[in-house]
């Protein structure tokens, strides 16, 4: 608020050179069994909160008042209470939960048990288990389309997105992929459907009316050899026009333009990139390196990686603030 | 509502994934022999269901897959007692079955091979390691699943290279694979830059693998027989007859490390093998069989699985069909080793990184940082193209 008082032209440096807001993101540490949490006014970690066994899916709730954090070799999911930054509670997820979502009310949220070939649905105001849904097998990655409709799941083995029906929770659809598919995510529009394929080096972009791939979107990195190229993480900007892919131990973030699903840049990151996520007004870009243990900082506007953060090992998801 | 998904899964019929509709009905063979093969270690003993267990799984794998695609598979196992005749068997499953995933020696399966080429069915060899088949001896018929001794080796023999183990003391059993085994070694030597500054050759005698008296007289032969060795880095053991080898660690004459038939073992698969997803399968196949997944096992189900991704690629159950897919460009499967297999389209043989255990973790997996080929890295273990001598036909 201070900021408000200062001359213009200072004020308008200040916006420059720093973040108008300080966020907190939230970074699951897979090996370390912990939690990392980041200001993304100072860039440093503030604090580091102990964990249950292998977390890797992180979640805030739409309200911001949480973190949900799969904690996949204790079965469950811990939810840290953002404002002491204690574990507060557990979710009753399946077995081995790994990545989840949830809707846009943030009243249900849905959860992939890697080890039983299922979808598990929990009432977040009741915290309890509603349903499951018999999906592929080892699924994966999980998102809801924007109308809230249908729900997205990647099985890892059997190589497809499968559409849920959210009120029925039943299969609608299966569309077949690449390789491996370890990330769904939605244009903000709901007019595309993007699959990465981490064995299959690829990502496809879906018709999610039509339920088939129309395009397909590949790397390549001069030095590089195709087998390090696999893409896991997909962040897509509001505006549907710029994409962002965490291409794994290729070591790099594509820049796509996702219009034309062309890459336009490589920016290299930390070893072994697995996700990411943008500060709320998009300015900025955060990305988990697993091997090197930190966090990189990319400036969307300029698309270049301006900051590396350490944090705790083997660093897998990130979730920040909404508002 | 309703009425809106109806519509897109009418649109979705236009896309090759909906023809399925058709239902498909894919049968696989299994083909091995009973009867369980002696080891030294006592936890080493295979089940009598080594291999096939993998295969199962695999067809559970297929068979969630396939519900979404209207495709079916099944298993048809034959497991064959002394005296049966391997050729009958494999014409009676070929009779049914479009696929025979084999766990066969050599020598039978080329015989199978044989009889059954003009069939259309496609062998997978998950068993044999020997790289005649792959050579001399390849077939445009039979794919191989398995690595091949010389893939082996060289996994072996890049990390060794790695680790600056260059001097190897070589130690070969007298029997033939043994002798089969040390030769990949030897190659493998001379390919990465070791040397092999003695050998020695551990007879077999004969006698039981498990005695009452234990341990007493090994622990006074084993340094005796490893004394007065030039300076090595590593002793190297070529025992796939279960003879001496496991018997070496940690009694050799000098204090070395054993690598090869024990100690650091190549291998395909390990129980202990938790990367890239791998726990996953692992859990799976436990819960499956309350038993540890070998590296029998993985190949088998990577045979089945390889058959499971043609089907669902091609939406076909054809036999023919799904072999040309899988012997095309386009084919790959993943089978929890951080990247895509491929099959090297010169031999069948399926490309793979080759774990390093020791029994109890994996302590590396080849190819080693640094190999370096101009198609894959993978290329790098085994023989390749330019040395090959398969002219498949």
């Amino acid at each position: 608020m201070w900021r408000h008082c200062l001359l213009p032209g200072l004020a308008a440096w200040l916006a420059a050179a720093a973040p108008a807001h300080a966020y907190i993101a939230y970074v699951s540490n897979e090996k370390g069994n912990t939690v990392s949490v980041i200001d993304t006014d100072s860039w440093t970690v503030t604090n580091t909160i102990k964990v249950g066994q292998r977390p890797r899916g992180i979640e805030f709730t739409r309200d911001g008042k949480f973190v949900m954090v799969a904690v996949g070799d204790d079965d469950t999911i811990q939810v840290i209470d953002a404002k002491t930054q204690q574990i507060v509670d557990t979710l009753p997820s399946g077995p081995d939960p790994e990545l989840f979502t949830q809707d846009a009310s943030g009243k249900t949220l849905y959860v992939a048990n890697e080890n039983d070939n299922t979808v598990t649905v929990i009432d977040l105001q009741t915290r309890g288990r509603v349903g499951d849904i018999q999906v592929g097998v080892e699924p994966e990655g999980m998102t809801v389309s924007p109308d809230g409709k249908i729900l997205i799941n990647t099985s890892e083995t059997t190589n497809m997105a499968h559409f849920i029906d959210t009120a029925k929770r039943e299969i609608v659809a299966n569309v077949l992929v690449d390789s491996r598919p370890r990330f769904a995510a939605f244009k903000s529009d709901g007019s595309e459907l993007w699959v990465s394929s981490e064995i299959g080096g690829t990502v496809s972009i879906i018709d999610p009316v039509k339920h088939a791939v129309t395009g397909k979107i590949e790397f390549s990195i001069p030095g590089l050899r195709r087998e390090a190229i696999q893409p896991v993480g997909i962040d897509i900007t509001k505006d549907g026009k710029t994409a962002f892919i965490a291409l794994g131990p290729a070591n790099r973030i594509a820049v796509v333009d996702a219009t034309t699903h062309t890459v336009t840049k490589y920016l290299l990151v930390g070893q072994r990139v697995w996700h990411m996520a943008f500060t709320p007004d998009e300015k900025y870009l955060l990305t988990t390196n697993g091997v090197s243990n930190d966090v990189s900082v990319i400036d969307v506007a300029s698309q270049k990686v301006i900051k590396t953060i350490q944090v705790g090992e083997l660093p897998w998801g990130i979730t920040i603030t909404p508002q | 509502m309703f009425r809106w998904l109806a519509g897109a899964i009418a649109l979705g019929l236009m896309s090759p994934l909906a023809l399925a509709a058709e239902p498909v009905e894919v049968n696989i063979g299994y083909l091995h022999h009973a009867g369980i093969k002696e080891t030294l270690s006592l936890i080493a003993q295979p089940a009598e269901n080594d291999g096939v267990a993998g295969a199962r799984l695999a067809i559970e794998d297929n068979n969630t897959t396939g519900k979404f695609l209207n495709q079916h598979f099944n298993l048809d196992e034959v497991r064959l007692k002394a005296g049966d005749d391997v050729v009958k068997a494999a014409q009676t499953l070929a009779s049914h079955d479009g696929f025979i995933i084999a766990d066969l020696p050599a020598d039978q399966l080329l015989k199978v091979s044989d009889v059954l080429r003009d069939n259309g069915t496609l062998l997978l060899n998950a068993g044999a390691i020997d790289d005649r088949l792959r050579e001399e001896d390849c077939r445009a018929d039979v794919i191989h699943v398995a690595p091949t001794r010389s893939m082996l080796a060289d996994a072996l023999a890049q990390y060794l290279v790695w680790k600056q183990w260059k001097r190897w003391l070589l130690v070969v059993g007298s029997h033939d694979k043994d002798k089969l085994y040390a030769d990949a070694l030897r190659r493998a030597a001379t390919r990465f830059g070791a040397k092999i500054v003695q050998e020695r050759t551990f007879e077999d005698t004969g006698g039981a693998r498990r005695t009452d008296s234990g341990v007493t007289l090994i622990q006074r032969q084993m340094p005796v027989f490893t004394q007065q060795a030039p300076a090595y880095d590593v002793l190297v053991a070529a025992d796939e007859s279960e003879v001496f080898a496991s018997y070496l660690p940690y009694r050799t004459w000098d204090p070395r490390p054993v690598a090869g038939s024990a100690g650091l073992m190549p291998t395909s698969w390990d129980a202990a093998h938790d990367q890239w997803g791998a726990i996953q399968l692992q859990n799976r196949f436990v819960k499956l069989n309350s038993r540890h997944m070998t590296a029998l096992d993985m190949q088998a189900w990577t045979a089945a699985r390889m058959i499971g991704e043609a089907a669902s690629r091609t939406n076909s159950g054809d036999p023919k069909r799904l072999a040309d897919f899988i012997k095309g460009p386009d084919f790959s499967v993943a089978a929890f080793k951080g990247q895509a297999l491929t099959l090297r389209d010169w031999n069948l043989q399926l490309r793979q990184p080759i774990l390093l255990a020791d029994g109890r973790m994996v302590v590396s997996v080849s190819p080693q940082e640094g190999f370096l080929h101009q198609v894959s890295e993978l290329d790098t273990l085994g023989v390749d193209r330019p040395e090959t001598k398969c002219k498949l036909r």
